[in-house]
């Protein structure tokens, strides 16, 4: 146990009840990666406050000494957001667990950071509401990383991101203050900075109560299944659909790969002959939902879907969105190890970008499976690898960084929904200029001039954007020469 | 007015107000000059040259357009296909420009369920306090790369930077709307509309004027009547559509009082106690009140239900119009206001006294 340890474990003893601080080495593994695996630190000490009294203290505590501070909430984040910091606190959120009120009248709830998301819809039910931010991992993650991470889901189309269904919520600065940004009501006075802390991946402040809206739950929902025999007719059909000013309350998309892995581990009832499905949900009143299904089925079959299958009932539906849902780890059966990219395009490149991924995962010998938020253009390429065999680690590495730069050349983002955190952190500098870099930093400086939160992670220094451009250069030719440099 | 790319001018017209710290007066067309506080300190900056439409494919759901386009060709452009901007702008004067819907972040009565401006832009190109150009967000739907410095643009009144080019989501027009009216008192109202919400009626829009109580309803004429006779309503009439333009644009009879006209923010059931003339939209979350009580009464009723009061049109336009904030948030805001233009010569004193 080094000295730094020792001397902060008996701080925070001091601050917090002894089973809130975890400071023996053994103890603290646990924490020491989020779900990016890949990436793992071990923290100078985890804290685990019970209420936000603490939490200021806590962070008071580390202005005043300069100790760097990771927030974690329950650590599901693919980007390595929550990636311990060696010489820093590791702070957990998960118990700040508590649901505040729910409020059916103004169809409001407030719950602390650590609830989880979908114990906020569970505890909504008896009032016919729930929370509409649905990501895949919703059993585990919490309010207070969805917040980081401005967290999407397959509804988002329809219903938006976290920040379009959040309303208020309570931030303890660095120096401890306890500011409240937003209302109750639908804007709030001054500046909108809920929108600078939502998806700010823990580096502005800690957020330690979140007042989120809650819509009604749909009288009812269908979904349909159509199969295609070729991904650019499926991406058509996507188009035809929104062309005929119908707003599906989901529309996925998967490839042939994900299509067998998914079909392999869940039995979704897919067909697994198709080169593509597209799964499309409607909901709202009874009518409306049976004639926009009826006109969905029609635009799927005239668009080129070679079959389209509605589900016959709820337990249907239930087992058609289980494929789409548990399509992470049923491509993960597929090879030890896989990677999870998280691009965003233009909807109509996506012919174009799948064709080069296609091309990609050629050259670099690594099978790559495909789902897509087809509605959103929200692209998870899903890219097979084993950890065990030499160099296969970072060639995975390589062939993301070369999606994520693809989505940016096609007018895309590098991140839709996972963050930067730390994974992405150099596929900014393709994303970003200069000027642009410096106004993030001096953002930053606004709320945490010292940069103890969360350091490292989410913008990347200059000098680092420097080094990445010439490592491009070194490499013998720039990767995509048609791209803008600086 | 043909379309064109005017950001030359306007970059250089920045950097000699940057060189001299010569404060600039940003106007669009100058149809929301009523609105946020009156300072007027330095050189107008006529940004309404700067417009056209500059990529539209309806079916990525996305326009992007230059901010000095006028809303009434955005408009117009979305309708051809079935589209429409989602937070309904209002267009006071009959006028208005894209950039300066953002700018000043107000939403029409489909607000509660289109969303708001900061809810539907998705990336901006900005003109900073230095005159360099920058670009935040794209025009893709979900973007997490960086902070979103874009959407803190919507609302800003021009006080952190000069919108040059903005891209906003859109989404199809509902194929049928229907608008009726109905007599009930406030009370027996809200009580039935939140019922009608919370078992997802498809509500796009609410006004209440006293005992009067209209609903706009996105379905067909049959669905309608099954659902006001579900909720034993016995409507008075049908709405003409341009009964929603009129209250959006503050056109309706009930905008014609002559005190101060204020406007509250707060949670759609809150109970206020006022004795003067009242409408109310978005299902109750906002509230337009002519009254002469003082700031501190229509702030402190406001704050006292979760929400705000501003100042909207009249009064001491000289003072704070909109609520006052917590001194560290106040703080944070002028912070953020050098990082985009240190030396505060954008719009200074429209949001705030020292903003």
């Amino acid at each position: 146990m080094t000295a730094d340890r020792q001397t902060l474990a008996r701080a925070f003893q001091q601050m917090l009840p002894d089973d809130c601080v975890i400071y023996r080495e053994e103890e603290l593994v646990p924490f020491e990666c989020d779900g990016l695996s890949a990436y793992r630190r071990i923290p100078l000490i985890v804290l685990l406050p019970t209420d936000e009294q603490q939490v200021a203290a806590i962070l008071r505590y580390c202005l005043e000494r300069e100790i760097p501070l990771v927030a974690r909430g329950a650590g599901t984040g693919l980007s390595g957001g929550a990636l311990p910091h060696e010489q820093g606190v590791l702070l957990s959120l998960a118990r700040l667990n508590r649901i505040l009120e729910i409020n059916p009248n103004d169809r409001i709830a407030r719950v602390q950071p650590g609830v989880r998301n979908l114990a906020v819809s569970e505890a909504a039910k008896p009032h016919g509401l729930y929370y509409a931010p649905d990501p895949s991992s919703q059993i585990a993650c919490s309010i207070g990383g969805n917040m980081a991470e401005n967290a999407g889901g397959v509804h988002c189309l329809k219903y938006g991101l976290t920040l379009h269904n959040v309303l208020q919520v309570t931030l303890i600065t660095i120096s401890g203050e306890r500011l409240t940004l937003g209302t109750r009501a639908l804007d709030g006075p001054g500046l909108d900075l809920l929108t600078l802390i939502t998806g700010s991946e823990g580096m502005l402040g800690v957020v330690v109560e979140v007042v989120v809206k809650l819509l009604p739950i749909p009288e009812r929902q269908q979904v349909a299944l159509a199969a295609f025999d070729d991904i650019e007719t499926a991406g058509d059909a996507v188009a035809a659909i929104i062309a005929q000013g119908i707003l599906p309350a989901g529309l996925e998309m998967m490839d042939s790969l994900s299509i067998q892995a998914a079909e392999d581990f869940v039995h979704a009832g897919y067909p697994t002959d198709a080169a593509a499905i597209l799964l499309c949900e409607v909901d709202g009143a009874n009518e409306e939902v049976s004639d926009e299904i009826m006109r969905v089925r029609r635009i799927l079959m005239a668009s080129g879907a070679t079959r389209v299958m509605t589900a016959r009932d709820d337990q249907e539906r239930m087992r058609f969105w289980a494929g789409r849902k548990n399509a992470f780890p049923a491509v993960g059966r597929l090879a030890p190890d896989y990677y999870c990219m998280d691009g965003t395009i233009p909807r109509n490149q996506l012919g174009k970008v799948l064709k080069r991924i296609g091309e990609m995962s050629q050259r670099y010998g690594l099978r790559c499976a495909n789902v897509f938020h087809a509605g959103d253009g929200n692209l998870h390429p899903l890219i097979l690898y084993d950890a065990n065999q030499p160099g296969e680690l970072e060639k995975a590495e390589h062939f993301g960084a070369e999606i994520l730069e693809l989505c940016v050349a096609v007018g895309g983002t590098i991140t839709g929904e996972h963050g930067v955190g730390l994974e992405k952190i150099d596929q900014m500098c393709t994303q970003f200029q200069e000027d642009e870099l410096e106004i993030f930093h001096a953002v930053k400086a606004v709320f945490d001039p010292l940069g103890l939160l969360n350091p490292g992670k989410a913008i990347p220094t200059l000098a680092r954007c420097a080094e990445y451009g010439a490592m491009h250069v070194h490499a013998g030719k720039l990767r995509f020469p048609e791209l803008e440099r600086f | 007015m043909a379309d064109r790319d005017d950001s030359p001018n306007l970059q250089s017209a920045v950097r000699e107000a940057w060189s001299k710290k010569s404060p600039l007066w940003l106007v669009g067309s100058g149809s929301k000059s009523f609105y946020g506080r009156f300072t007027q300190v330095g050189e107008v900056l006529d940004l309404s040259g700067h417009r056209g439409i500059v990529d539209y494919q309806p079916t990525e759901l996305v326009i992007t357009a230059r901010a000095g386009t006028p809303l009434r060709e955005i408009e117009e452009t979305l309708y051809a296909q079935g589209q429409m901007l989602p937070f309904e702008p209002p267009s006071f004067d009959s006028g208005g420009t894209l950039g300066g819907a953002i700018a000043a972040g107000l939403s029409g009565p489909r607000r509660p369920w289109g969303g708001s401006p900061r809810d539907l832009l998705l990336g901006v190109k900005l003109l900073d306090g230095k005159g360099r150009i920058l670009k935040f967000g794209g025009q893709v739907m979900k973007n997490v790369a960086g902070y979103d410095v874009s959407r803190l643009m919507a609302g800003a009144l021009g006080t952190l930077g000069i919108l040059l080019e903005v891209s906003v989501k859109v989404l199809p027009k509902p194929q049928e709307e229907i608008g009726i009216r109905f007599t009930a008192s406030p009370d027996t109202a809200v009580t039935l509309v939140t019922r009608m919400l919370n078992e997802a009626m498809p509500i796009t829009a609410t006004c209440q004027n006293g005992d009067e109580y209209a609903l706009r309803l996105a379905c067909g004429a049959e669905r309608v009547k099954q659902i006001l006779s579900r909720y034993g309503i016995s409507p008075g009439g049908q709405l003409p559509d341009t009964f929603w333009s009129e209250v959006r644009d503050h056109k309706h009879g009930f905008f014609s009082h002559q005190a101060p006209l204020w406007r509250l923010a707060v949670p759609p059931t809150a109970q206020l106690d006022f004795d003067e003339p009242v409408l109310s939209e978005w299902a109750g979350g906002q509230r337009w009140i002519y009254s002469h009580r003082s700031e501190e009464e229509m702030r402190s009723q406001a704050a006292q239900q979760g929400g705000h009061a501003m100042l909207f049109r009249g009064g001491d336009r000289e003072g704070e119009v909109f609520h006052p904030l917590h001194p560290r948030i106040a703080e944070l805001q002028q912070g953020l206001k050098r990082v985009f233009d240190p030396r505060g010569i954008l719009n200074p004193g429209r949001l705030y006294t020292e903003d």
